[in-house]
């Protein structure tokens, strides 16, 4: 597996690794193919003499009576034909047996490459920090570990094998052709070169054509997209006729681009066949004047007619090859790109930690703006700390900084003493159970999703975690129980929902810090409460931080900091904070204020 | 969606071919005539070899080069009649079916794209009928011409020598026994395949989007294991796959080497004994080695053909899908359809509505959500309808825009049944403003003017400046020519909104229903936004799903839905004076909104 990485590591380098395992069945394949290309190019060298001496009455020289000698001569092999049938029948199971293995090991080094890269990948962009810009773009890093991979794996494991194929191929016919007839092989040789040019200039000319047409049928299908998600406003304004209009002119002008590139597809297809019978009938032609002269036999044109076949497909194929090159070293390229990017060191874990936490002077910035400016709090083992704030006033960040999902700018963070940059990563995080607002599930069942940070749970500590969550009667609703599948392939939760799952998953684990970061936010007051009384009695020891937005949640805190603009600007317990008139103050009036019209009896 | 019969999929097809037939005929033809080219092909070799080296003579080698030249210029001419003419008709094809289905869609109700998925119907209009357009013309017609070659150097052979011919033949049942036999298992390999493929790629997905949850739990290692274990599924599968693919090719390659193998030893017996020349022999050995691939090639065309049925009733289905809401003929007649209004006809609206005796239940429910309902709205009045989350809100608007008909009882408009006049005229006449904004991708001009297809640029000034979106629009660089995205993407949802009132103010509907957003929406533009709704209720006979209490309080009537049924209706003070379920309501809307920061 390919561990990253510093920055300076080789795309190469990245690809040996990946490669690694993957090299023997490659090899394999390679030599297993070398073997069914000789026995290709050897077939028509045995049907030209047993054609010409065996079954015509040419004389066999030199290497062919030696031949002839080991199944006791020519003669022989003309009383019994079948022996060289079943030469061919051998060589044939020979080919067969090789072509098994060459196409049999090269699956097997191209799918052990392809796990390689999966593999590799995954773990890689799980350890990316989250501040890389790579995380935001969902789709495009999806797309270099799906189609960028396979890109690259079939380049190396059909195109290279095929150019190794086509290389030995072409050696070897050549090299009979040329043995068997110097002219003949030059005339033949000459058009094949023109058929090639041709198939090669077809490919430019096309190459953008195409990629036009592609680009031409994404906007229709976007056109299609746009209308049947907006169908409402479409028959809202009654504008079918406008909406059939735009359709009808794309999709006109597209079907107008590809048949205008079929000329020159047809174009291509029958100038490569007229090349193709006319480089027949001039081998047939020249190779009959050359067999009256003499100097060329049946079974050789015969012969020379099968080599011909062999060199013009791999020929075609050759520019096709060419054209992916580049694509793979592309595809190469943006893989190397996300292993290249720094990844977090996880460490091991190294035990509890206790749950004494200090910031100290703790700043941290994407911009030039700070999301957190200067923060220092001291939260004592076993208390609860309440954040409240609103939108945009960096009480989530804070809550991120304890786990090191972001690296302060300034200042440090300590738990139990200890700066949190020096602890590993996997015992940090190990130690914080951090609940997010989202409350992101994963796609697997509801009880695998609680139970998934615990090491083998059993189902009634998956159990109590839900109802200590107040989620168990939920899940109880649900037809499959915990066994219910959940997230993007299974079964929708709602919000609140979402964010109770993410409680009991965190209260899995028996940790010294809890930290809440507005993840009660979906669920009614009541249930927010009855969670948190849950909370108080199972973790009584535990440092708990509440992030909310709800003065309720964070009121019996045993002490309250205010953040606006990354900043504290109140601090101390509830009741202090009340009796100050300040922001704390004013929030805690409107929350828990009645409407004007039932006040006072108006109604 | 329902299923149709074959026979229906079949007149479907044919609906579309019989427009190009000619052409269709024409890429037959050609298709036949390059299946005797290349029959003929290989007796060109055999003809050199048998009269000019056999016989030792160079007597007629001009005619047989002339004859060659002709046959060059022949293939090469049908190669490309042929490739022209499949790409064209293919084009047109695959044109005339998304046009169908594409206007046909424009013709249903939305109560049809309630029930079926954007990624369903896109994928029908997109890709069945890609599907259906290449294997119609590219399948049919090798397939025709792959089986054509196969009879015909099967026909030659037999003339050439019955007993020599057989030994090729054999090859034939053989091959198409494999090919068939492993086209089944690798198709389910395939599939197989493809699903873990899918578990793969949702694996990365959540590993991205997941990654801050995973980070927190410390469960990276947990995640490799499981991803781990598809990627060795997936290796195992797919290395099942090879090892069938690569005996298939070992098996198909053994067989026609084998009937080289026969061909020689038989073949040459009898030449030797000078029954057949030589040139014959070399015809017979490159049919041994040829007809593998047009066997394989006629099978593989007539699996796909099988294969399309799937995407041909799909197609089937969609075309032969009734809207739910239909205009009378006398209507249509009168009014006009969805693509043609006959706008010189339409009455001008007031805005009164009345609900008469309506009782409705959903196509696909079983529960009667109206019963014998009825509402008289004035001219110029707010209604508000109210509940929580999946009460059934919508009905009434549902009902209101046609989206669905009652089942029973009548829906007035100014007195007279909305049936009276087509959907079109009664959509122009209603402004419906969604809580998710739809914009389309191009200018802001653009969209607009869906709002009213001539408005002037007077037009345009004051309808966005009456709902305060000149600042958006001003923000964006090219004022009315500036581009937005797909889905509107470079604007905030409060931008967005603004824009859609816009465009609705534009189209000046008598009606108009408003679907407010669930969530709050950017505080910057809130005021914006609530100040714009305000002015487009001005003077309208107004509908609101209304989840704002500012907006409910000022309603002339609410009506409170629960469980899909209307429970309580009246004006704010004497909802709350009956302390029913709207007071309870009210009280949680007015904490849950002070709750906010």
């Amino acid at each position: 597996m390919v561990k990253a990485s510093d920055g300076n590591i080789k795309n190469s380098q990245i690809l040996g690794g990946f490669l690694k395992g993957s090299w023997l069945f490659f090899g394999v394949s390679v030599f297993s193919n070398l073997i069914c290309t000789l026995c290709t190019t050897v077939l028509p060298l045995i049907i030209s003499f047993t054609v010409d001496s065996v079954i015509g009455n040419e004389t066999a020289e030199g290497f062919y009576a030696s031949a002839a000698q080991l199944f006791g001569g020519v003669e022989n092999l003309k009383a019994n034909l079948w022996i060289p049938a079943l030469i061919i029948a051998g060589i044939a199971l020979v080919n067969g047996l090789f072509s098994y293995t060459n196409n049999y090991f090269n699956g097997c080094g191209n799918q052990t490459l392809v796990k390689n890269m999966r593999d590799g990948l995954f773990s890689h962009v799980q350890r990316l920090p989250l501040s890389r810009q790579i995380m935001t773009s969902t789709g495009d890093v999806i797309q270099r570990c799906t189609s960028d991979v396979w890109n690259l794996s079939n380049f190396i494991s059909n195109q290279m094998v095929a150019l190794l194929r086509i290389i030995i191929t072409m050696v070897v016919s050549v090299m009979f052709m040329f043995t068997m007839n110097l002219t003949l092989a030059g005339v033949s040789l000459g058009l094949i070169a023109a058929i090639t040019g041709v198939s090669f200039g077809f490919r430019v000319i096309m190459h953008k054509r195409f990629r036009e047409c592609d680009e031409q049928e994404g906007v229709l299908s976007a056109l299609a997209q746009e209308n049947l998600t907006g169908v409402r406003v479409v028959r809202a304004f009654g504008r079918e006729k406008y909406e059939r209009d735009k359709f009808d002119r794309q999709n006109e002008y597209y079907t107008g681009l590809w048949v205008k590139t079929g000329k020159v597809t047809a174009g291509y297809w029958s100038s490569t066949e007229f090349f193709n019978t006319l480089q027949m009938l001039v081998i047939i032609v020249v190779g009959t004047l050359l067999c009256l002269d003499g100097r060329l036999t049946a079974g050789e044109l015969i012969a020379f007619i099968s080599y011909n076949a062999l060199l013009v497909a791999p020929l075609r194929e050759l520019g096709r090859i060419i054209s992916q090159l580049s694509r793979a070293s592309v595809a190469l390229g943006r893989i190397c790109e996300v292993i290249k990017a720094p990844s977090e060191d996880l460490g091991g874990y190294e035990g509890r930690l206790s749950g004494d936490i200090v910031f100290k002077n703790v700043t941290f910035g994407y911009g030039e703006k700070p999301v957190l400016d200067d923060i220092s709090v001291t939260v004592p083992e076993g208390s609860t700390l309440g954040v409240i704030g609103g939108t945009g006033s960096g009480k989530s960040t804070f809550a991120a900084m304890l786990s090191r999902l972001y690296e302060p700018d300034g200042g440090a963070v300590y738990i139990g003493g200890r700066n949190i940059a020096e602890i590993p990563l996997a015992t940090l995080r190990a130690n914080i159970g951090l609940v997010m607002q989202e409350g992101y599930v994963y796609s697997r069942t509801v009880g695998e999703n609680i139970g998934i940070a615990a090491n083998e749970p059993t189902p009634e500590e998956i159990e109590n975690a839900a109802k200590s969550a107040c989620v168990h009667d939920n899940i109880l609703g649900f037809a499959g129980g915990y066994d219910t599948a959940v997230g993007e392939r299974g079964v929708t939760l709602s919000g609140g929902q979402r964010q109770r799952v993410a409680i009991a998953r965190a209260l899995m684990r028996d940790v010294p810090v809890l930290v809440f970061d507005d993840s009660l936010s979906a669920v009614d007051s009541r249930t927010d409460a009855a969670v948190r009384a849950n909370l108080k009695s199972k973790f009584a020891g535990a440092t708990v931080i509440i992030i909310s937005h709800r003065i309720n949640t964070v009121i019996d805190a045993d002490n309250i900091i205010v953040l606006d603009g990354g900043k504290i600007v109140e601090s101390g317990t509830g009741a202090q904070l009340v009796e100050k008139g300040g922001i704390f103050a004013e929030i805690y009036k409107k929350q828990t204020a009645l409407p004007e019209e039932l006040e006072g009896g108006a109604l | 969606m329902k299923t149709v019969k074959g026979k229906a999929s079949l007149s479907t097809l044919w609906r579309f071919v019989k427009v190009h037939k000619w052409l269709y005929a024409l890429m037959l033809v050609c298709e036949l005539l390059i299946s005797a080219t290349s029959i003929i092909s290989p007796l060109f070799t055999s003809y050199a070899i048998d009269n000019f080296i056999g016989g030792n003579t160079l007597d007629g080698l001009t005619g047989f080069i002339i004859a060659y030249v002709v046959f060059i210029i022949v293939s090469s001419a049908l190669q490309y009649i042929e490739t022209r003419s499949g790409i064209t008709l293919e084009m047109a094809l695959l044109r005339d079916m998304r046009r169908a289905t594409f206007n046909h869609l424009q013709t249903l109700s939305v109560a049809y794209f309630n029930v079926n998925s954007v990624g369903v119907l896109h994928a029908r209009v997109m890709s069945d009928t890609e599907k259906i357009g290449s294997i119609v013309v590219w399948d049919g017609n090798h397939g025709m011409r792959h089986i054509v070659y196969v009879f015909g150097a099967v026909g030659v052979m037999l003339k050439l020598n019955p007993v020599l011919a057989a030994c090729v033949l054999v090859i034939v049942p053989l091959i198409a026994a494999a090919t068939a036999f492993f086209g089944k298992r690798v198709e389910r390999l395939h599939r197989k395949e493809r699903e873990i493929n899918a578990k793969i790629t949702a694996g990365f997905n959540e590993g991205i989007t997941g990654a801050p949850t995973t980070k927190s739990l410390a469960v990276e290692e947990k995640l490799e294991r499981d991803f781990f274990g598809h990627t060795s599924d997936i290796r195992k599968q797919s290395v099942k796959l090879t090892h069938y693919v690569s005996l298939f090719y070992t098996i198909i390659t053994f067989a026609s080497s084998l009937a080289l193998a026969a061909v020689l030893w038989y073949g040459g017996y009898i030449t030797s004994e000078q029954l057949i020349g030589i040139g014959t022999l070399s015809v017979f050995m490159t049919y041994a080695q040829g007809l593998v691939s047009p066997v394989q090639w006629a099978i593989v065309a007539i699996t796909n053909i099988i294969s399309v049925k799937v995407n041909l009733e799909r197609v089937t289905a969609l075309l032969q899908t009734e809207s739910g809401v239909k205009d009378s003929p006398e209507v249509v007649e009168k009014y006009g359809d969805s693509f043609n209004h006959k706008r010189e006809n339409w009455e001008k609206i007031e805005g009164a509505v009345e609900f008469e005796n309506v009782s409705f239940t959903y196509p696909d429910g079983e529960e009667q959500v109206l019963e014998n309902f009825n509402l008289k709205v004035p001219c110029g009045t707010r209604t508000a309808i109210v509940g929580e989350t999946g009460a059934g809100k919508s009905t009434l608007v549902n009902l209101l825009c046609r989206f669905y008909e009652p089942t029973s009882g009548r829906i007035l408009i100014d007195g007279r049944d909305v049936r009276e006049r087509s959907v079109g005229w009664l959509h122009a006449n209603i402004g419906y403003v969604l809580q998710t904004p739809h914009l389309f991708s191009g200018t802001v001009r653009e969209n607009l003017l869906y709002g009213k297809e001539d408005a002037t640029e007077a037009e345009l000034d004051a309808a966005v400046r009456s709902v305060n979106a000149d600042k958006v629009i001003a923000k964006l660089g090219n004022g009315y020519d500036s581009y937005i995205g797909e889905g509107g993407g470079t604007l905030s949802t409060g931008e967005k909104q603004l824009l859609s009132f816009a465009r609705a103010i534009l189209a000046d509907p008598a009606l108009f229903i408003l679907d407010e957003a669930t969530s709050s929406i950017d505080t910057l533009t809130e005021e914006l936004v609530q100040n714009a709704v305000e002015k487009l209720m001005e003077g309208r006979t107004s509908f609101i799903i209304a989840h704002r209490l500012s907006t409910v309080k000022t309603a002339d009537l609410i009506l409170v839905v629960k469980d899909g049924k209307i429970i309580e209706r009246g004006n704010h003070a004497e909802l709350l004076k009956a302390k029913g379920y709207y007071y309870d309501m009210y009280l949680k809307q007015f904490r849950e909104e002070n709750l906010r920061i």
